[in-house]
């Protein structure tokens, strides 16, 4: 099968009237490999934010400025982005790998009779495609090959590659997409419940601050917080600590809980078991800070910091806020 | 309400991973094979939902090669399935292949209310395979389910990104991709094992069921291992120096703040 790209669709979502990091980043690489590249957009804002595309090499939008868009219904999407592809005539789709994106797109593929491949973490677009993807939770890595003809869609981890800056001002041709039919639908979002934070989600962050059992009880939990606060991080965990009802299962790192690839992850009172590097070993710069000099998670470290978590985190904290001030 | 319960066959989350001489895919040799971890959910859900009357029967079906495949489908009988199928397939058969052969070997029993999978498999960690089966089967799908009610229709509550919870109602029949915390999977127990050596497993083909390598989307090759991590930078002094040498570290030399 023909590898070659000529035609891009980048997926990308909003949040707060904003094209998210992850499509930048797709864009910024297609735009590096100078390919024609088209933009889907879907929900409220979607109209303005398409408008804002042109510096960043989009050509044309595909725009669903609709609020029944702004909610993830995976019956609704799945009908319109099939539809999306089809008449943009892309040989390739890209999107972040989000939780949305790894909902959506395998059904999409299903329909179109296409591949899609999420949570890949290298891409290469100029002389053809070529994708590779972390396999057996990170332990071993395998490249792609793609056997239909129709479009490939390729979903990318976040934080794997650079973003640039917007530059100059082209065009961007508006393609409207049509509303989507909300009658007779088979699966409903009944209620939202907003999570607490405030924060980016776990698999977009940047930064990483994580805590394990070495804090001993629940409300230690706070030391990993404001340490957090103190470089913008968001918070993960261990298993252990999950298990143990400390904080909720949407953050933990690790096998069985979410993969992570920040620039910078800080393991606190985490031994580094198989399971819970499976889901952090991509990161760019790995901190640990353990009692315990023969703990696996330095095997993995870029820096380590042998020493009781109790003294050094609030130190550490300092450390961080005065270089923010 | 039939339940079909779909589980994968996966390598043991400590296993050493090596691979072949000629890196087309993993070496299998003295590998320890277990349940996929979210598989074990599925099951779990669906054998409670059958207890409590809300089911007639529970039949689990793997796509892998039939010599290890049934190891796993036995596990899930003795954890309380009704009946099993084997759909005998290469190891490296790809999502679209194993998804199209899923939604025949269903297809081909009849009836069906409920179809549980697992949100993900520990070894390609595609999470493909439950969407694209949904789309074959034509009926609506939610994944990453940590909780579930059964009704006439099912309530389904999904964890998404920042800890946000979305509560999803779906039209039976449906296909639902559990997450850990739906419940908590229980051990088979001796009699139930000694009931699950005597079933019969259904044994299917992808020929069959009409499925070919023309259904093949992807390849996985040129397998790697990841690049050796050079050794850690242990960072000594009392905690205040320790402090202080890291936050200049991570600005200065790692530039990540
Ligand atoms: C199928 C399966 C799936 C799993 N999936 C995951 C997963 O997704 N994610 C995950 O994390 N785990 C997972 N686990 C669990 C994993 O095996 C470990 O049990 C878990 O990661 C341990 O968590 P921990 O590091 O917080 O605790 P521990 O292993 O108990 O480590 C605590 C560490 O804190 C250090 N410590 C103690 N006191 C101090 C102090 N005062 N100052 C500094 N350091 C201190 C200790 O030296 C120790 O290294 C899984 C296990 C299985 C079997």
């Amino acid at each position: 099968m023909s590898n070659q790209v000529s035609k891009v669709l980048v997926f990308a979502e909003i949040s707060n009237g904003k094209v998210k990091k992850g499509a930048l980043e797709l864009l910024t690489a297609a735009r590096a490999a100078s390919l024609s590249t088209q933009i889907v957009l879907l929900g409220t804002g979607a109209k303005a934010a398409a408008g804002t595309m042109g510096g960043w090499g989009v050509s044309e939008a595909f725009v669903g400025d609709n609020a029944a868009f702004d909610q993830y219904n995976p019956e609704v999407f799945a009908e319109s982005v099939a539809g999306i592809i089809k008449d943009s005539g892309a040989d390739t789709v890209l999107a972040s790998s989000s939780l949305l994106a790894r909902d959506l797109f395998p059904r999409v593929a299903a329909r179109l009779g296409t591949a899609a491949v999420s949570d890949c973490t290298e891409l290469a677009l100029g002389g053809g495609l070529k994708v590779r993807r972390p396999m057996y939770s990170g332990k071993c890595s395998a490249e792609v090959s793609f056997l239909s003809a129709g479009p490939k869609i390729v979903l990318m981890r976040a934080n794997q590659l650079p973003v640039g800056e917007p530059s100059g001002a082209g065009q961007v041709a508006i393609k409207d997409v049509p509303a989507p039919t909300t009658s007779g639908l088979k699966t409903l979002i009944k209620e939202v419940l907003k999570g607490a934070s405030g924060k980016l989600d776990l698999t977009e962050a940047n930064i990483i601050v994580s805590g394990g059992r070495g804090l001993k009880e629940a409300a230690n939990f706070k030391l990993i917080e404001t340490l957090a606060d103190s470089c913008g991080a968001t918070v993960g965990a261990s298993r252990a600590i999950v298990d143990a009802g400390w904080v909720s299962h949407s953050m933990q790192v690790g096998q069985t809980g979410k993969t992570v690839a920040p620039s910078l992850y800080i393991a606190v009172g985490i031994s580094g078991a198989i399971q819970h590097l499976a889901g952090m070993s991509g990161s760019r710069v790995i901190v640990a800070i353990n009692k315990d000099a023969n703990a696996p998670i330095f095997q993995k470290a870029t820096y380590g910091l042998v020493g009781d978590l109790f003294e050094i985190v609030p130190l550490l904290t300092e450390e961080f806020k005065a270089l923010h001030s | 309400m039939k339940i079909f319960v779909c589980v994968k066959q996966v390598p043991d989350t400590e296993t050493k991973i090596k691979l072949k001489a000629d890196a087309s895919g993993i070496d299998t040799a003295g590998i320890k094979w277990v349940m996929n971890p979210y598989d074990e959910y599925a099951v779990e859900e669906a054998v409670k939902t059958r207890d409590g009357g809300k089911a007639s029967s529970v039949t689990v079906v793997s796509v892998g090669p039939k010599s290890r495949a049934v190891e796993t489908l036995r596990t899930a009988l003795a954890m309380g399935a009704d009946e099993a199928i084997v759909v005998d397939a290469p190891e490296d058969v790809d999502s679209a292949m194993t998804a199209k052969a899923l939604a025949a070997a269903i297809k081909g029993e009849g009836e069906f209310g409920l179809i549980m999978t697992g949100k993900l498999a520990i070894d390609d960690n595609l999470a493909s395979v439950s969407q694209m089966l949904a789309e074959h089967l034509a009926i609506p799908h939610t994944t990453v389910v940590s909780k579930l009610e059964q009704g006439d229709l099912l309530l389904a509550e999904r964890e998404v990104e920042g800890g946000t919870k979305e509560m999803v109602q779906l039209t039976k029949p449906a296909l639902i991709a559990a997450n850990k915390g739906l419940n908590m999977p229980r051990y088979p127990s001796l009699p139930g094992i000694m009931k699950a050596k005597k079933k019969i497993i259904k044994e299917l083909t992808l020929d069959g069921l009409a499925v070919t390598t023309n259904d093949a989307r992807t390849k996985h090759l040129n397998f790697q291992l990841p690049p050796e991590k050079p050794p850690v930078q242990q960072i000594t002094g009392d905690a205040a120096t320790q402090s202080k040498t890291l936050a200049t570290l991570l600005r200065q030399e790692a530039k990540v703040l």
